[in-house]
């Protein structure tokens, strides 16, 4: 949902749910998606519903990813790095074999 | 000399007598200050570059964007020129998850504040703390504003700043406060032409805003108001009057419903931005156990402080929005002013020369508060927008809780917010209660008729970011502590003389297999804690 005003001049490459991704260096990660066209980071853990960043400044927490193996990373606080593997979160994770019901987890 | 850039944890030193938190214009000038009278200085700020939100990105931005961001934003590259030419410990891309006052019952006579950078987690003690955290927005919860493509003004303005970079057109900006109208402008210069302004403002013609309009005539914000609205109104189509908004869409917003005198209307929408103000981010303040009170003409909860920013906490200081909005030059002010107080309570400088330092900062404060209240009063939001009426709208963000089960369970009378979170998990989500605490507070004075300062909001606790366990796992750890968590003496573990825990091979990022070559010892206790948290932050 962002358009840059000006063309990338010291650029960046990483990964996103396996699609190349080019970037501003020093870009925030979550403003590189946003202006690459990628408004969906993952869908919420209590409904699956779709979510993207929201405020920018790590206050919302909307766009958490997972950053080379690590997850919940904040996209808004994370500068891109050439060759980052980022991938999206979908809803909540299996806990140790649990799954989610509406009852809450169940074995 | 220069700034000393700090990249890991363990390149800060043990103990500083003034750390400051935050590297926008409180932040920098408080640091200033102290550093110039001589104090061992420490800023940790979370951006990977110093400007705060006001100033983003200020060092580095590109002469050809001044003429969209505007000569306000550009003031800000002074003060990041002096700051750099500095000789203080400067720590960017950190994040400061706890702050704890001294404690006479256990020995502790400093402030420690607990922070990561690099990945690395580090106790750090101070005599001082100026808490300098800004802002953050007022959220407006409305139909919808969970679907992608909605983002604040704010978040606009960070992209516009940061990267050059500007929301797809049609652009619906709605909401009120003077950075609408400033987004708005700054939108216009860049080259929008499809934007549309949802005012959702209430009446100039109110008594309690005229009053303040004399005061505000002779304000600095005047001439810069009314050139920005005229602007505005012609370049832009602007809505005044809106008492309702709805955003339309499936997974991404697509349109905005809204109703006016005239009736409702829809319009579409490829980018919602949001904004009904900004109120102190005082997550560390209320954590760190500082009295909070309730600001009626800012609707929104402030640190208590004195004339000169000291807080409730000995040691703790505030400066710069945090402590009240006030704006970016109020907070340069402010930040110089709660710097001379912490010197002065440390005796690192003498108290008369204090006094004659704040005598000329504090009419310059008084200055810039000059017009405040006015546009304080003028930008309250409706009533409808601070507590929504439809019974659907998403107040919890992470947890999903709408206004109708919140309703429901004040209803049940909790004594209050905190009660209602554990009915509810309103506000136990990964934001931390960042994005529902003021509509919670608001919908349960709206309920019971009372003021929202009567209510009260959440209590937090640290860590009020979330921080690895891997990562508390590594600090040092007292022999108590640990024979609280395991239940054995701190002998029986591979504590190494600093108390840190031996447990080289512990690593969130592939918990679930991590072995450990002895299952007995503390850090396994850890790593296991570790490995049955899984995709949720740690969160009070």
């Amino acid at each position: 949902m962002l358009k840059r005003l000006n063309r990338i001049e010291h650029l960046v490459q990483f990964s996103f749910d396996g699609t190349v991704v080019q970037a501003e260096q020093g870009d925030m990660l979550a403003i590189a998606l946003l202006a690459a066209g990628i408004d969906h980071v993952r869908q919420s853990v209590v409904s699956g519903s779709p979510r993207g960043p929201y405020c920018l400044m790590g206050v919302c927490f909307e766009c958490l990813v997972t950053v080379d193996g690590v997850q919940n990373r904040q996209a808004c606080m994370v500068e891109v790095e050439d060759g980052m593997t980022v991938l999206s979160q979908k809803g909540a994770p299996a806990i140790l074999g649990l799954e989610a019901s509406e009852e809450g987890m169940v074995p | 000399m220069s700034l000393r850039e700090v990249s890991t944890a363990s390149d800060l030193r043990e103990f500083y007598d003034v750390l400051i938190i935050g590297a926008g214009p409180a932040g920098m000038t408080a640091a200033l200050e102290a550093s110039a009278a001589g104090a061992r200085v420490a800023v940790l700020d979370e951006n990977p570059r110093p400007g705060g939100q006001i100033y983003r990105d200020i060092t580095r931005n590109r002469p050809e964007r001044k003429s969209y961001l505007g000569p306000d934003y550009w003031k800000g590259k002074q003060l990041a020129e002096v700051f750099d030419r500095s000789t203080i410990d400067y720590a960017p891309r950190a994040t400061v998850w706890s702050l704890e006052g001294p404690d006479e019952t256990v020995a502790k006579v400093r402030n420690v504040v607990g922070v990561t950078v690099g990945g690395s987690a580090r106790m750090i003690e101070a005599d001082a703390v100026v808490l300098a955290t800004g802002a953050q927005e007022r959220p407006m919860p409305v139909p919808g504003w969970t679907l992608q493509r909605v983002m604040t003004a704010g978040a606009a303005q960070i992209a516009l700043k940061a990267a050059g970079a500007m929301p797809s057109e049609p652009i619906v900006l709605a909401g009120c406060g003077p950075l609408l109208y400033l987004l708005a402008s700054q939108l216009i210069d860049a080259g929008v032409s499809d934007l549309t302004v949802l005012d959702t403002a209430q009446s100039t013609f109110r008594m309690s805003v005229l009053r303040h309009m004399p005061e505000f005539l002779r304000s600095p914000y005047v001439l810069k108001g009314i050139r920005l609205l005229f602007k505005v109104k012609c370049q832009a189509c602007v809505v005044s009057g809106v008492r309702s908004i709805a955003i339309t869409g499936t997974e991404r917003a697509e349109g905005v419903r809204f109703t006016t005198a005239g009736g409702e209307q829809a319009i579409p929408a490829s980018s919602v931005l949001l904004h009904q103000g900004v109120i102190p981010s005082t997550n560390l303040t209320n954590a760190a156990g500082c009295e909070l009170r309730w600001n009626d003409e800012q609707r929104a909860f402030e640190p208590v402080t004195d004339n000169e920013g000291r807080s409730s906490r000995q040691g703790i200081y505030v400066a710069g929005d945090g402590s009240g909005i006030a704006g970016a030059q109020a907070a340069e002010v402010s930040g110089r002013i709660a710097a001379l107080a912490a010197l002065c309570d440390l005796g690192l400088v003498s108290v008369t020369a204090v006094a004659a330092r704040l005598k000329p900062l504090h009419k310059q404060a008084r200055r810039f508060l000059r017009g405040r209240a006015f546009l304080d009063v003028l930008y309250t939001p409706r009533p409808s927008f601070l507590a929504p009426l439809n019974p659907e709208t998403v107040v919890c963000r992470c947890e999903e809780i709408t206004v109708r089960k919140i309703r429901e369970a004040i209803a049940l009378r909790p004594p209050g917010p905190n009660q209602l979170k554990t009915f509810l998990r309103c506000g136990m989500g990964q934001c931390q209660g960042r994005l529902c605490a003021a509509t919670v507070t608001e919908i349960m004075a709206e309920e019971r008729k009372v003021s929202p300062g009567d209510v009260g909001t959440y209590r937090l606790r640290s860590p009020v970011k979330p921080v690895r366990l891997a990562e508390l796992a590594h600090l040092p750890h007292t022999p108590r502590a640990l024979k609280a968590v395991t239940g054995r003496d701190a002998v029986d573990h591979d504590t190494n003389e600093t108390g840190h825990i031996s447990c080289p091979d512990t690593d969130i990022a592939s918990c679930g297999q991590v072995q450990r070559r002895r299952p007995t010892s503390a850090g396994s206790s850890l790593t296991m804690m570790a490995s049955t948290w899984k995709g949720r932050p740690v969160s009070s």
